[in-house]
């Protein structure tokens, strides 16, 4: 049976934050796009983001862009290339001041400014003491910037496919990427999207853990699609843990909490982050602060019953303040916490949030894989932006509000990216005679297995080795037994079992394919963290401890570069971090004091 | 859910008329009211209002006036209300019209015969 | 513990159909949503959409015992012993719990949700007062879960035509906007006897939306400037 083809100049895979940056750039550029999403673009995960985007507008006192950027190569644990980080951080105001004038509803300074809120990590002067550089609307900054960007995208008329899903990457013999296939969730349909260009926009996969801030739907389906494809992914071993998700719920408290001014306290009602980070205290990094407070729950300091949290304690703002700051949080910690935060502190724990790996790109956007002696040769008409890709500007550890950040910045750069790349090559690549084969065989294997496991059995089994093996603090020998027990799951995950065989809106059949490629991303996490023998930033392992030479366990001289994992033998490779900027001087690696 | 546009979907928009409507629901809504309470009024100072008395209040032009603003704004209030139920329920727009026109020639009629009763001679 | 979900699948169904679960819930199982997914481990059958599950994406909006919600943010501990569900009213099923939004998203496409701005765009932000900003308070937010309009009388009879709350609220969060330029043609837009007035204060918008904002305030602001614009 073959499959349907329609012809695009460009698919965009994904409507969250950089995919609709990205469509707006295309879109308003006259290319012929299509945007493939497997929600409403006003539904991606996009929308939860609280706390801000951080830009070194200067609106709240002096800021400078350098500034920003020491701040992000720090939190990166200089893991991040510097090239990509001067990019965004450089950029970052002129991102910010366009979306405003797309009709942001930000909050805004007496003086009709943009009102900026402290944020972790951020600081003034390199270092010297925080800093106001979060632009934000209220606690709902991503819902605010996700909807002001799908309006903007009403405005330009991209033509969006709502409710498809991509299933698989289609590649010509040179390599070159020519489009995808797709499944119409309504109709259970499979169909080609041929392009001249494809870019990928698909956010994380932090449903790899069991206890996640993510959105169900985040599945890591681009990170899946690539390595399916023969394509590495990048730093998979860093995973932000957020420190305040709500105990047990998961659901995120931001860390505008603590920008306001909000303190997280021990069972005895310590501030504990004073002694941890003197200088930047509840606002140093996050996985700084994360560690901080695995380490007093360890320590058995936690609060409540079982000794399992921590408090986060903000009653003191007042309710005028967290009224209007904060007013999301507040919904949320009553909803799910059962506090209100006006008089009582929200319990909470670190949460796994944020991807920092991922499809490994330059900071235009163009994924880049090692070939011919190049470790950074582009793959023609490929491209990836926001979670998903890794230019890789987090490195090590991302800085609360760069995610809203990179996917402005980064959304942008590759949709220019793309439409350089379409102009420059007039015609479609031929599609290769087997395109849609593979997704074929994938989705019979799905219509026959008989006598599998179910999805949910599996899924379950994958995120508890995850959180068990590979969460806040990584041991050598659990990491070991991770590897294998994350390869038996993997061996399990090629024969689930679905009941339901509809046509119609089949999800049974959406969340099979969503766990294949959450399983890659699973395989590739646990395989990059057991092989870097190292401490650094996200990635922290009890045998590599602070020692003279090796700033908490951070080993530049054999460590200083970015895994690449591939999924044909669960292979890895490494190539060098980019410690040159495009501009200014190269920011050396030093201990990470907060 | 990418649906090809039928030209039966375009729904044509902004009839231009709509808040004119609704302020006159309004407007006559208050004037029934008011004159509801002047009524009800005249027979609570009165207790039991005798033939003679009656025939005094409408013997002035002006509670003539007053009663037939009144009446006035119920058929108003009447028509926009019930070419509303109309829009709502009858779909075809020849029955619609039809409906339509039947209440505003009733209505109609209503307005004449208010005159005929009240400046009448009995 | 009981629900009685309503079940349709285009596939086998002739029509809808009620089923009975009886189920088992754990302690971790706080909110409606919870309970759905632990139905679904069992019958992978059952339809819905389900994203954030924190309330702030708007999937998975549907009628729990004869009430338009989010289950995401619907706690267990707050329901009946037997939850009914059925899909959002007024709109066609698609399957199961899912209904087909097209109609619901036209109408909000209709009231062109962008800022309108014809200056050429300044080096900066574009200056806002705090006192201007507060006035998009309680309109921004929506999510766009569909629970209000599809709650609407006016909204089920005339769902081609009348705007509904959800889009009203939207095209009045950029009436509102002082960096928006284009009041006179927003009201031109909605000046028409079905597209604002269908809206007659029946307040079930207000009742339903998981968010708390209210429509029906809204809906009656544009009003009042069409009445100071007209008069």
């Amino acid at each position: 049976m073959a499959l349907n083809v329609r012809k695009f100049d460009a698919v965009v895979v994904g409507a969250g934050g950089s995919g609709l940056r990205a469509a707006l750039q295309l879109s308003t550029a006259g290319l012929k796009t299509a945007v493939l999403t497997k929600v409403f673009p006003t539904r991606s995960h996009t929308v939860a983001a609280q706390g801000g985007v951080g830009a070194s507008l200067g609106n709240m006192g002096e800021d400078s862009w350098h500034w920003h950027m020491y701040d992000t190569v720090k939190g990166s644990d200089w893991l991040g290339d510097q090239d990509a980080i001067e990019f965004m951080c450089r950029t970052a105001p002129e991102a910010v001041i366009e979306l405003e004038h797309y009709g942001m509803p930000f909050d805004r300074n007496d003086n009709g400014t943009i009102y900026q809120r402290p944020f972790g990590g951020h600081s003034m002067n390199f270092g010297e003491k925080p800093v106001q550089r979060s632009c934000c609307a209220a606690d709902r900054t991503g819902h605010a910037m996700l909807h002001t960007l799908y309006q903007r995208n009403v405005f330009a008329n991209t033509q969006f496919f709502v409710e498809w899903m991509a299933l698989d990457l289609i590649r010509d013999a040179e390599g070159a990427v020519v489009g995808v296939t797709a499944l119409e969730m309504e109709t259970g349909e499979t169909m080609i999207f041929h392009a001249k260009a494809t870019l990928f926009a698909t956010g994380g996969a932090g449903r790899i853990f069991a206890s996640s801030t993510n959105a169900l739907i985040n599945t890591g389906d681009g990170a899946g699609m690539a390595a399916r494809a023969g394509i590495p992914l990048e730093d998979m071993e860093f995973w932000q843990f957020h420190p305040t998700g709500v105990a047990g719920a998961g659901v995120l408290i931001t860390e505008g909490v603590r920008g306001e001014g909000g303190i997280l306290l021990n069972k005895d009602g310590e501030r504990f982050m004073e002694r941890y980070a003197p200088t930047m205290k509840d606002l140093a990094s996050r996985d700084v602060v994360s560690r901080a407070m695995a380490t007093e729950i360890k320590d058995g300091r936690g609060a409540g019953p079982n000794n399992d949290y921590i408090l986060l304690k903000l009653d003191h703002l007042g309710p005028d303040v967290i009224n209007k700051r904060l007013p999301g949080i507040r919904e949320s910690a009553i909803k799910f916490a059962n506090v209100d935060p006006v008089k009582e502190p929200i319990p909470v724990v670190p949460t796994c949030h944020y991807q920092m790996g991922g499809i490994p790109t330059n900071y235009k956007g163009e994924v880049i894989v090692p070939k011919g002696g190049n470790p950074n040769s582009v793959v023609p008409g490929f491209y990836a932006a926001g979670e998903c890709g890794c230019a890789s500007i987090h490195g090590a550890n991302r800085l609360g509000t760069n995610s809203l950040t990179d996917l402005l910045v980064m959304g942008k750069s590759a949709g220019d990216s793309t439409i350089a790349y379409v102009k420059a090559h007039g015609t479609h690549r031929d599609l290769p005679k087997d395109a849609g084969d593979y997704t074929l065989s994938r989705l019979n294997r799905l219509e026959t297995q008989k006598s599998g496991e179910s999805v949910f059995e599996v899924g379950n089994a994958m995120r508890q080795a995850m959180q068990a093996h590979c969460g806040v603090f990584r041991f050598p020998d659990m990491l070991e037994k991770g590897v294998a027990k994350i390869k038996e799951v993997a061996e399990r995950c090629k024969h689930t079992e679905i009941k339901d065989k509809s046509k119609v809106f089949n999800t049974a059949r959406i969340e099979a394919l969503e766990q294949d490629n959450l399983m890659e991303v699973a395989l590739a996490t646990m395989i990059s963290a057991e092989a870097r023998k190292e401490s650094r930033g996200a990635h922290d392992r009890a045998d590599f401890k602070d020692r003279e030479g090796y700033p908490n366990g951070r080993d530049d001289k054999e460590w200083l570069r970015h895994t690449l994992w591939y999924k044909e033998g669960n292979r890895l490779d490494y190539k060098p971090v980019n410690l040159k900027p495009l501009t200014v001087e190269t920011i050396p690696p030093k201990a990470r004091v907060y | 859910m990418v649906n090809p546009v039928k030209k039966a979907d375009r729904t044509p928009v902004g009839a231009h008329y709509g808040w004119q409507d609704w302020l006159a629901q309004r407007v006559t809504a208050a004037i029934m009211v008011l004159f509801s309470v002047v009524f009800i009024g005249f027979f609570a100072v009165h207790g039991s209002v005798t033939y003679a008395q009656w025939k005094m209040l409408f013997g002035s032009n002006l509670f003539r006036i007053l009663t037939l603003l009144f009446l006035l704004s119920v058929y108003y209030h009447a028509w926009i209300g019930i070419r509303d139920v109309l829009m709502d329920y009858v779909k075809p727009t020849g029955i619609r019209l039809a409906l339509q026109v039947g209440v505003l020639l009733f209505l109609v009629a209503c307005t004449i015969w208010s005159f005929s009763i009240l400046w009448g001679t009995y | 513990m009981k629900f009685i979900i309503e079940r349709f699948d285009p596939d086998k169904d002739a029509k809808p159909y009620f089923k009975e679960y009886d189920i088992q819930l754990e302690p971790t199982d706080k909110m409606l949503l919870d309970a759905l997914i632990r139905i679904k481990s069992v019958d992978d059958s059952l339809a819905l959409r389900r994203s954030c599950r924190e309330g702030v994406c708007g999937s998975d909006a549907m009628n729990i015992n004869g009430k338009n919600g989010l289950a995401c943010v619907t706690k267990i501990a707050d329901l009946p012993d037997v939850v009914k569900l059925r899909p959002l009213p007024g709109l066609p099923i698609i399957r199961d719990l899912i209904v087909d939004m097209t109609q619901f998203f036209k109408q909000y496409h209709s009231i062109t949700p962008f800022v309108i701005n014809n200056d050429p765009p300044p080096e900066k932000e574009r200056l806002q007062s705090p006192v201007d900003r507060a006035e998009l308070d309680g309109l921004y937010e929506c999510i766009l879960c569909a629970c209000c309009s599809t709650s609407c009388p006016s909204f089920w009879w005339n769902p081609d035509k009348f705007v509904g709350p959800a889009g009203l609220l939207a095209a009045y969060r950029f009436i509102a906007d002082t960096r928006d330029q284009a009041t006179n043609e927003r009201l031109d837009n909605l000046e028409d006897p079905y597209r604002l007035f269908r809206c007659h204060t029946i307040m079930n918008c207000v009742d339903v939306c998981p968010k708390g904002l209210n429509p029906s305030l809204a809906i009656g602001k544009i009003k009042e400037m069409m009445v100071k614009r007209g008069v």
